[in-house]
């Protein structure tokens, strides 16, 4: 044909046809986006330490690893109380004139998802001494260290955050290990990661792909009333929800995060106050340097059933022997305890 | 109830080793009767059953075949005239019926087999006695074949002695003259020799049309011999060093990357191994990416380009200078690309796009300067027609830029904004740039290599207009589920189903411009990178659809499938593509062949290297995948991936060991010096001698 023996007319349609689709499928619906969009009114802009944080968290290319988007389906619940939507987002500009946006949604969980991570793992003890070495608190975690966001003092002042990085990982054992600015900053960043409340009234986006129909009954019974229908797995959950701090042998971290074996509180045969301090959180025992627990159970979501399943496997394992609850006891004391 | 199936799963097994035990044993005694029966046919065959009338027909017969030893022995023993006769060794036979007994004997030692009894049957151990006594019975069995055979044996052999004995006296009786008369008819025939030169003739031989190539390594050869590249005529010496000097700094990058690439897979295995900023795994794994992508296929690709555009326009490139400034600029943004991030400066994360736009600026820059010099080129042509590699790499070229411009331009993409261009980025910078203009090296380089046309240019140009057509949709499909818009997934989800057009389209084109053809392979060392890179042309890209499913989302997305996946692709397809494409044209600049037991090294090494890497991810992927749906603590998932990663650092070892040889062959067919040949220093001296005499002369 005459028309492909022309290099000008067969280019230019060739060029034509790649803009005007590239106009359909990319430019229009992302101007379409940045134009319809605004951060939900619950949401709350990052503080100047999480902003230098997230400078960090760009730059050293956390995204590779860790994605930061829960996905409208039943499998990522377990990294948010809800799917992600536009708005989430919203609020993200282009850092400067140099670099580029970063919503920082990623393709590849390497490492878990992080876009609610503050909810989930709030305490700043656990992250530096994490970041100084992931293996000081998961033994079996791939990512790297950071070590260049700590110095080592031999005299810290009142005002370092030293941190408790257990002897084995330590070349020097007369320093102590200081968190720097950097550090801080990225640990705010991490805490302020957390999925922001829907507005009362609005729907959100339903999770897809239910596993069954039992997870999809207390899905919809939202965690209120006994649920008979799962036996839940006391070791997964603890594994998700408590072992990162008290560790998979229940011993805790000494000097931040105290020990469940033989713990005055688990082998209470009144549940009460442990049930308390799952649900709403804990920092009594702060003069002896442990760091604040957070409210795991009403920040996971976690139901009565789940619950009795971590309070049995805590109260029976590691040369624990306690008595076991039940999920009926345990959830008329959810209700008494609740704030 | 468990013991209760076990005990029968173990009761089965006995009964089913008994019964092979006992078939074994029966299988070796029928074999055995079958080939004593076959040599009783051939015994019975003997004397009288031979088909001679007579006893002396039957000794003509057996002078009248004798061998040319036979005849030179029979001659002694004839000088010697009064001695002994000639004791022939012929093939006389007989044989006995004994066979059938021993057969009857030993099926009753196949009957012995059963000793044991079903009452002690439900362990392993009995299985095991089992085999053990059967071994002893049926070496038995053999050893009294032995005996049986031998048996045989001597009987046949006391007929053939009197056999002998006759033939001897029938001999001794026959007149002198006539014998030797018959003797000497045999020792002629048997003598005959053809004199070699019923068809050549007494002429000297000449190779006249230099059609025998010689080759001086006369031990067995270690590497089969493959076809030399063929002799073209000449390149420019201009692009020639233009030419070379991209595929260099591609293979820099190459090894660059790649070796950063390894480190970065073994710190999935030891994360500990260092602690520096600069070397962390964020900061590294964006300059595996960058630079394999930008640095070594981009290179690589568009210096083949440099050398087929305007060859196929039978024409010469419109500037060289423009092609060195565009080596110059891509390089550049290469390595201050690389500096940028391990220092943590980035674009803030997108795949591939985390070279800041000031350091992608002078890439952008390289591809406008090579797109005016290639389109000037095509317009300057000698062929009526655009040769369809053209068609690919200038569009490949054209979409290059618009992408880079579309992700880049710093004044636009807030929030979800620079996700959706993120995914039209990411995906046309893989389809639309590296594939297209790989494409457009395999529409020159593969019909060049297989000396015969491209199967169908119609095919060819479906392939082009749908692959536009199709792949700009299916950025998104590396958003599927996320909070892009519904509507957008799915419109990225069809048009990867649509990619199924141009990706058989295409590979039924270069799979059938082999036809006839097929036989070339064995003896080229380019053909079979070309054949790797179409099979995972086809695989590597229908994978690609399958995984874009929402369904198959739920279990891939997220996981190192998606590695493996990426590496299925640009390695096997664009580097393995632009490997072919350079083993076929540096030769041809340079004249000099690579070691082409570095060539075999090389590919097997990568093509195993890849499969080791991509295999293991797979399963590994699809396993962490499953155990998400299933809810299980993410910790799991990683401590289930560690065999993975250590599979895929062992898979990526031998494909960065076949880096380093590739380096080698380059070295080899770029720098090497030859080894002196006489004749050409020879013809060198004549030159030099002629030349002093000229001066005389003057």
């Amino acid at each position: 044909m005459e028309f492909f023996n022309n290099h000008k007319s067969l280019f230019i349609a060739t060029a034509a046809l790649f803009l005007i689709l590239t106009f359909f499928v990319a430019i229009m619906p992302a101007l379409n986006n940045q134009k319809d969009n605004a951060p939900l009114p619950n949401a709350v802009p990052l503080s100047a330490a999480a902003q230098k944080g997230k400078a960090l968290y760009i730059a050293n290319g956390c995204v590779a690893c860790h994605t930061q988007q829960v996905r409208n389906i039943d499998m990522d619940k377990m990294f948010g109380s809800r799917p992600s939507v536009s708005a989430d987002y919203a609020d993200i500009k282009r850092q400067d004139i140099w670099r580029n946006t970063a919503t920082l949604m990623g393709t590849e969980r390497t490492g878990p998802d992080l876009i609610n991570v503050g909810n989930r793992q709030p305490s700043q003890d656990w992250n530096l001494v994490h970041l100084y070495n992931p293996r000081t608190v998961v033994s079996e975690s791939i990512m790297p260290a950071y070590p260049w966001l700590f110095i080592l003092k031999e005299y810290p002042t009142m005002d370092d955050v030293v941190v408790a990085v257990p002897e084995e990982f330590l070349k020097d054992k007369s320093k102590k290990v200081v968190a720097t600015e950097d550090a801080l900053n990225l640990v705010a960043y991490l805490q302020s990661l957390k999925q922001t409340e829907m507005p009362t009234g609005t729907n959100f986006p339903e999770f897809l792909y239910k596993r069954n129909v039992k997870s999809a009954a207390v899905a919809s019974s939202g965690g209120e009333g006994p649920s008979k229908v799962i036996a839940a797995d006391g070791v997964a959950l603890y594994a998700t929800n408590c072992q990162a701090c008290h560790q998979q042998n229940g011993k805790g971290l000494p000097g931040a995060f105290p020990s469940l074996a033989g713990s005055k509180v688990v082998l209470d045969e009144n549940p009460e106050i442990f049930v308390d301090i799952i649900m709403n959180g804990y920092n009594a025992r702060a003069n002896e340097g442990f760091g604040p627990m957070p409210a795991v159970g009403t920040m996971a979501n976690l139901t009565a059933d789940e619950i009795t399943a971590i309070m049995n496997h805590e109260k029976t394992s590691w040369g624990n022997d306690a008595k076991t609850v039940t999920v009926e006891e345990i959830q008329k004391l959810i209700d008494k305890v609740k704030k | 109830m468990i013991s209760n199936t076990f005990q029968l799963a173990i009761s089965s097994l006995w009964i089913n080793g008994f019964i092979v035990v006992l078939s074994v044993i029966i299988i070796i005694v029928l074999l055995f009767a079958i080939s004593v029966l076959l040599n009783m046919r051939e015994i019975r065959g003997d004397t009288d059953k031979m088909g001679f009338k007579s006893d002396e027909e039957r000794f003509k017969h057996y002078i009248d075949t004798l061998n040319s030893k036979q005849i030179e022995e029979f001659r002694k023993v004839r000088k010697k005239e009064t001695s002994f006769a000639p004791t022939s060794k012929k093939d006389v036979v007989s044989g006995l019926t004994i066979a059938i007994l021993c057969l009857i004997s030993h099926f009753s030692y196949g009957q012995n087999e059963g000793v044991d009894s079903e009452t002690v049957m439900s362990s392993g151990g009995v299985i095991i006695t089992l085999i053990l006594i059967a071994i002893p019975i049926i070496v038995g069995i053999l050893l009294l074949a032995g005996r049986v055979k031998k048996y045989i044996n001597n009987i046949s052999d006391r007929n053939k002695h009197i056999e002998a004995r006759k033939l001897a006296d029938y001999i001794k009786s026959l007149p002198e003259d006539e014998i030797e008369e018959t003797i000497e008819r045999r020792q002629a025939a048997v003598n005959y020799q053809l004199s070699q030169k019923e068809l050549s003739g007494d002429q000297p031989v000449a190779d006249t049309k230099g059609l025998i190539a010689e080759n001086p390594d006369t031990s067995l050869p270690f590497v089969a011999v493959k076809k030399k590249a063929t002799k073209r005529p000449s390149v420019d010496p201009k692009l020639a060093k233009l030419v070379l000097w991209f595929a260099a700094t591609a293979t820099f990058w190459l090894i660059f990357g790649t070796s950063v690439g390894e480190y970065v897979g073994i710190k999935f295995v030891a994360p500990d191994i260092d602690q520096t900023s600069w070397l962390s795994f964020g900061r590294l794994r964006p300059v595996h990416t960058n630079s394999v992508f930008w640095g070594w296929a981009s290179l690589g690709m568009l210096g083949l380009g440099y050398y087929s555009v305007p060859r196929v326009g039978n024409n010469v490139l419109f500037s060289y200078k423009l092609g060195w400034i565009t080596l110059v600029l891509i390089n550049a943004t290469v390595l201050f690309g690389t500096i940028a991030l391990m220092a943590g400066i980035n674009n803030g994360g997108g795949e591939f796009r985390e070279y800041i736009w000031p350091v992608m600026l002078p890439f952008a820059a390289a591809l406008i300067l090579t797109l005016y010099n290639f389109l000037k080129t095509i317009a300057t042509r000698k062929t009526k027609e655009i040769y369809i590699s053209n068609w690919y790499m200038v569009a490949a070229l054209i979409f290059a830029i618009v992408i880079t411009l579309v992700a880049y331009l710093p004044f636009w993409q807030t929030g979800l904004g620079e996700t959706i261009v993120q995914g039209y980025y990411m995906h046309q910078g893989v389809g639309m740039w590296f594939m297209m203009f790989t494409l457009g090296i395999v529409y020159y380089y593969l019909p060049q290599q297989l000396n015969q046309p491209i199967y169908s240019y119609s095919l060819g140009i479906l392939a082009y207009w749908t692959q536009i057509l199709f792949y700009t949709l299916i950025g998104s499909h590396h958003f599927v589920f996320s909070s892009i818009p519904w509507w957008l997934q799915t419109v990225a989800i069809v048009g990867s189903v649509g990619m199924v057009i141009p990706v058989v389209a295409g590979t039924t084109n270069f799979v059938m411009t082999f036809k006839g053809a097929w036989h070339k392979i064995t003896d080229s060392y380019t053909l079979p990178f070309f054949i790797v890179g179409i099979v995972f042309y086809f695989t590597g890209s229908m994978q690609g659809t399958a995984e874009a499913f929402r369904e198959t989302n739920l279990y891939w997305h997220f996981t190192d499938f998606t590695v493996a996946h990426s590496h299925l692709t640009m390695y096997g397809i664009i580097t393995f593509f632009i490997w072919a494409g350079m083993y076929v044209i540096i030769p041809r600049l340079t004249g000099k062949e690579p070691p082409q037991i570095t060539v075999g090294a090389h590919f097997w090494m990568a093509l195993i290297g890849l499969m080791f890497y991509s295999v293991p991810l797979m399963i590994g992927g699809t396993l962490r995948g499953l155990s998400w749906m299933e809810g299980k603590p993410f910790l799991d998932s990683v401590i289930m991936m560690a065999p993975h990663w250590l599979w895929r650092a062992i898979g990526g070892s031998l494909m960065w060991l076949s880096h380093l040889v590739f380096a080698y062959n380059l070295y080899k067919m770029w720098d090497s010096k030859p080894a002196l040949d006489v004749k050409d220093l020879a013809i060198q001296k004549l030159d030099k001698d002629l030349n002093q005499q000229t001066e005389k002369a003057f």
